[in-house]
């Protein structure tokens, strides 16, 4: 099979999955438990029964637009770390708007929150950016500063002036009219409409990368920013505005997990999502289809591990599992230059 | 057989995924001959040699070295049978002395320190020995390439070389060097020392060898002496066909100035001025080609005029507009096409299919881009339509761009800037590592744009690609313009003298 062939993109992670929950069976057997009692838990935890799978599609929701903000930075040849600073200003300023619409109507209030959201993490990120294109600051460092500033600064917010109630730092309620409708209501979970966004965000994406003289351009800068300015491609517009298109879709993950989850900002909100964003654009090879896949694996990996705690196999497990897939799909880019590269020197 | 061999190579395959790089490869090197590998790119010389100086591991086949088998595991091993590589790309550091260079990995020791003044007297004794001419204590960043090149081949020497190889010396000298280089060979072969000698410059190969191998697509096709063969005879085993070598130019009037350059100065990405006052102007349907060694200036002068750099001071002047400061884009809606350098680094997308390449620079015009979505049918036919133009190979244009072959990317290139119906072309090195049959083919190209009024400046540093396309030739020497002259009105030595730093005052007198 040829080393760039479209099919092996997706057998490669597969396998990946495969062999790191193989991998990790050695391990539960190390610990003297036994792993087909562990996965069966783990399975069950994650699809056994409608509790379940709602729980999962919720996890899955910010995972896969988290993973599609980093995984555009990829295929724009930005490498933007801080998707986890962009969600939380998406998330913060959501909030802080979401909050002040209790006379809108939900049709004019759910899309503005959205949107608001969105334009937060897109500023945010257009920040590093910006400074990347202008003085050649690395986004890789800027963005982590900046995931620092966005912490401290909406902690300082739960904290001081939005702060109600007692114990974990909180953000009131966000108005009944900004919050969306949940999908399904089961029992006392309910699951949020957020996952059709996420959908429909990675089918725009893939019609952006894929159809758009904008996708020609961004994806030929990410490539080689050699032949793009050669192109007539403006490298430093480009650089910004990728910056800012993946700061919208983590500051979206933001967004909806005030409006269909928690309802209001919490100091935990983000819990390092966006930093699991990059896992999941590594599994999913940057693909927005991909990426749901490798969203919803983690996200059932993650639900399935609590169950996994009741048979006696520690939740870190699934960290184990994780870090071989991810090691894995790495190690193919490996396998992969290096055929590659074999044949540029037989030439 | 009674010859004595010092390289035999019998029956060496190599095989990379998808290529049969080398197919059951012969070769015989009759000890103290100059042997000259020729081919064209992607032939499999340096593949052949690379397994020779033990880098690769052929899959099937033997090789004796002055009768004895071996089995390199690695260059280590090779050194120790006598075998020395001077590589296309020094392998030198720059901020060391040559003494210090060529002792390097080896060092002449007195107990456990290093000895610089043992260093010191051994180089200059080899350099002595083979007239081969090196400042022992100068830094390499302070000599220019030719003297450059002559430490590496103290380098092997001083690793006790019997056997040479060199990877095509010439591509980097001045005609000057290159006799220079020649005169160090013939020395080198009369003390008995073999040398292996790739290139793809056939009368080079006419001049300084003894023996001939040609290789084709990894096979031998051609193994002869030299003094019994000609140019034509090799250049048809070279490419399977006949091929002219020179290309017919018919003459011309200019028509009225089209681009014009006053006064341009630019900078290097180290800050330093690259190019120093240049003025030039281009006429409708002419060929103005500037010569000179690589890295006096003619990438920056090239990327300013294509508005890749900026320009300090001067300026540029297109179709009767002052353009100075445009912007890639600009420049090509106005009419501006551009054939780079080095078609991997700007030229290509080697990770988009070709059919996205041969709209680079238009892609955000109609019909390929309407309300900025892509019109597939209009780009798949565009593509289509150039890869029958210009014979294109394989015909797929949804083969990745880094899939095709260097002449081909080439054309992939070439077609893509010629369709955008340019009014100015800038040509860089356009034939830089293609094949004979490939050259012609660009060569014509140029040819049949200057028949069509287009204006071209042509950047070069192969002088029989600029006499024999130029109209007009400038020559460059650290970012400055030496001199004027025509094509028929001066010879290669004046030229290269020019490219070495003397004014045309100087070199008429």
């Amino acid at each position: 099979m040829r080393p760039d062939s479209r099919i092996w993109s997706f057998i490669v992670p597969i396998a990946a999955v495969i062999l790191a929950l193989m991998i990790a069976s050695i391990v539960i057997l190390l610990i003297g438990k036994n792993p087909i009692v562990a996965y069966g838990a783990l399975i069950k935890g994650a699809f056994g029964g409608r509790q379940a799978i709602a729980d999962t599609i919720i996890k899955t929701t910010p995972l896969i637009l988290t993973g599609l903000a980093v995984g555009f930075g990829f295929r724009a040849g930005v490498f933007n770390i801080g998707a986890e600073g962009q969600m939380i200003m998406g998330a913060l300023i959501a909030t802080v708007v979401g909050i002040n619409l209790g006379g809108v109507p939900p049709v004019i209030a759910i899309p503005v929150t959205m949107l608001i959201g969105m334009l937060a993490g897109a500023g945010w990120a257009a920040i590093a950016g910006y400074l990347k294109a202008k003085t050649g600051a690395h986004e890789v460092v800027s963005t982590i500063m900046l995931n620092w500033i966005a912490t401290y600064l909406s902690s300082y917010m739960v904290t001081e002036p939005l702060a109600v109630g007692s114990g974990t730092p909180k953000s009131p309620e966000i108005a009944e009219s900004a919050k969306l409708p949940p999908l399904l209501t089961i029992g006392a979970t309910e699951m949020t409409s957020g996952i059709i966004i996420a959908i429909v965000a990675a089918i725009i994406m893939y019609i952006i990368l894929e159809k758009t003289t904008t996708g020609y351009e961004v994806k030929a800068a990410g490539f080689n920013p050699y032949a793009a300015e050669y192109g007539g491609i403006s490298i430093s517009k480009n650089i910004t505005m990728s910056m800012a298109i993946s700061g919208a879709l983590a500051g979206l993950a933001g967004a909806l997990e005030v409006m269909g989850v928690h309802h209001r900002f919490l100091g935990t909100l983000s819990g390092g999502k966006g930093f699991d964003g990059i896992s999941v654009a590594l599994i999913g090879q940057n693909h927005p289809i991909g990426i749901m896949f490798a969203a919803f694996l983690m996200a059932s990996l993650r639900t399935g591990s609590n169950e996994m705690q009741f048979v006696g196999v520690p939740k870190h497990i699934i960290m184990i599992v994780q870090g071989i897939v991810i090691f894995l799909v790495a190690a193919d880019r490996i396998v992969r230059t290096i055929l590659i590269r074999k044949k540029k020197v037989g030439s | 057989m009674d010859k004595e061999y010092a390289v035999v190579m019998k029956g060496i395959t190599k095989r990379f995924p998808g290529v049969l790089a080398n197919d059951h490869v012969d070769l015989f090197v009759e000890k103290g001959e100059i042997h000259a590998i020729v081919g064209e790119n992607g032939a499999g010389k340096t593949t052949l040699m690379n397994q020779l100086y033990g880098l690769l591991h052929p899959d099937e086949g033997e090789i004796y070295i002055f009768g004895k088998k071996v089995h390199f595991k690695g260059p280590r091993e090779a050194i120790e049978h006598g075998i020395g590589m001077v590589h296309q790309h020094f392998m030198l550091v720059d901020n060391l002395t040559v003494a210090e260079n060529v002792v390097l990995g080896s060092e002449t020791k007195r107990g456990f320190l290093f000895d610089l003044n043992e260093a010191r007297k051994v180089v200059k004794e080899l350099s002595e020995k083979y007239g081969l001419f090196v400042d022992v204590d100068a830094k390499i960043e302070d000599i220019p390439v030719g003297m450059q090149q002559r430490v590496e081949i103290i380098k092997t020497l001083y690793r006790g070389a019997e056997i040479l190889i060199l990877d095509e010396p010439t591509a980097v000298l001045t005609p000057q060097e290159t006799e220079e280089l020649f005169e160090i060979l013939r020395k080198l072969k009369k003390s008995g020392k073999t040398i292996i000698f790739i290139s793809h410059k056939l009368n080079e190969v006419m001049e300084i060898s003894d023996n001939v191998t040609v290789m084709r697509l990894g096979k031998v096709t051609g193994r002869l002496r030299t003094s019994e063969t000609n140019p034509r005879e090799i250049a048809r085993l070279m490419v399977g066909r006949d091929v002219v070598l020179r290309v017919e130019k018919e003459s011309k009037e200019p028509g009225d100035v089209v681009f014009e350059v006053r006064d341009l100065w630019v900078k290097d990405n180290r800050g330093l001025d690259a190019v120093k006052g240049v003025s030039l102007k281009v006429r409708k349907g002419e060929i103005v080609g500037i010569a000179g060694v690589a890295g006096n200036g003619q990438t920056e002068l090239v990327e300013a005029i294509t508005g890749l750099r900026k320009v300090e001071r001067g300026k540029i002047i297109f179709d009767g507009v002052d353009v100075t400061g445009f912007s890639p884009r600009e420049l090509r809606d106005m009419g501006m096409a551009h054939i780079p350098e080095d078609r991997l680094k700007h030229g290509l997308i080697v990770e988009y299919p070709a059919y996205y390449n041969l709209i680079l620079g238009k892609h955000h015009r109609f019909p390929f881009s309407e309300n900025n979505f892509l019109n597939k049918k209009f780009i798949l036919k565009n593509a289509r339509d150039l890869f029958e133009e210009f014979d294109i190979r394989p015909r797929k244009p949804e083969m990745l761009g880094g899939n095709f072959s260097g002449g081909n990317q080439q054309k992939i290139v070439v077609a893509r800037e010629l369709s955008h119906e340019p009014k100015f072309m800038v040509v860089s090195q356009p034939t830089r590592g293609l094949d004979v049959g490939a050259i012609e083919f660009i060569h014509k190209t140029i040819l049949k744009m200057r028949a069509r009024n287009v204006g071209i400046l042509l950047i070069s540093m192969e002088l029989e690609e600029i006499f024999s396309l130029s109209d007009r030739i400038l020559v460059m020497y650290e970012g400055e313009i030496m001199g004027e002259t025509r094509p028929e009105e001066t010879t290669f030595e004046k030229v290269g003298l020019m490219m070495a730093g003397h004014r045309l005052e100087e070199v008429e007198r």
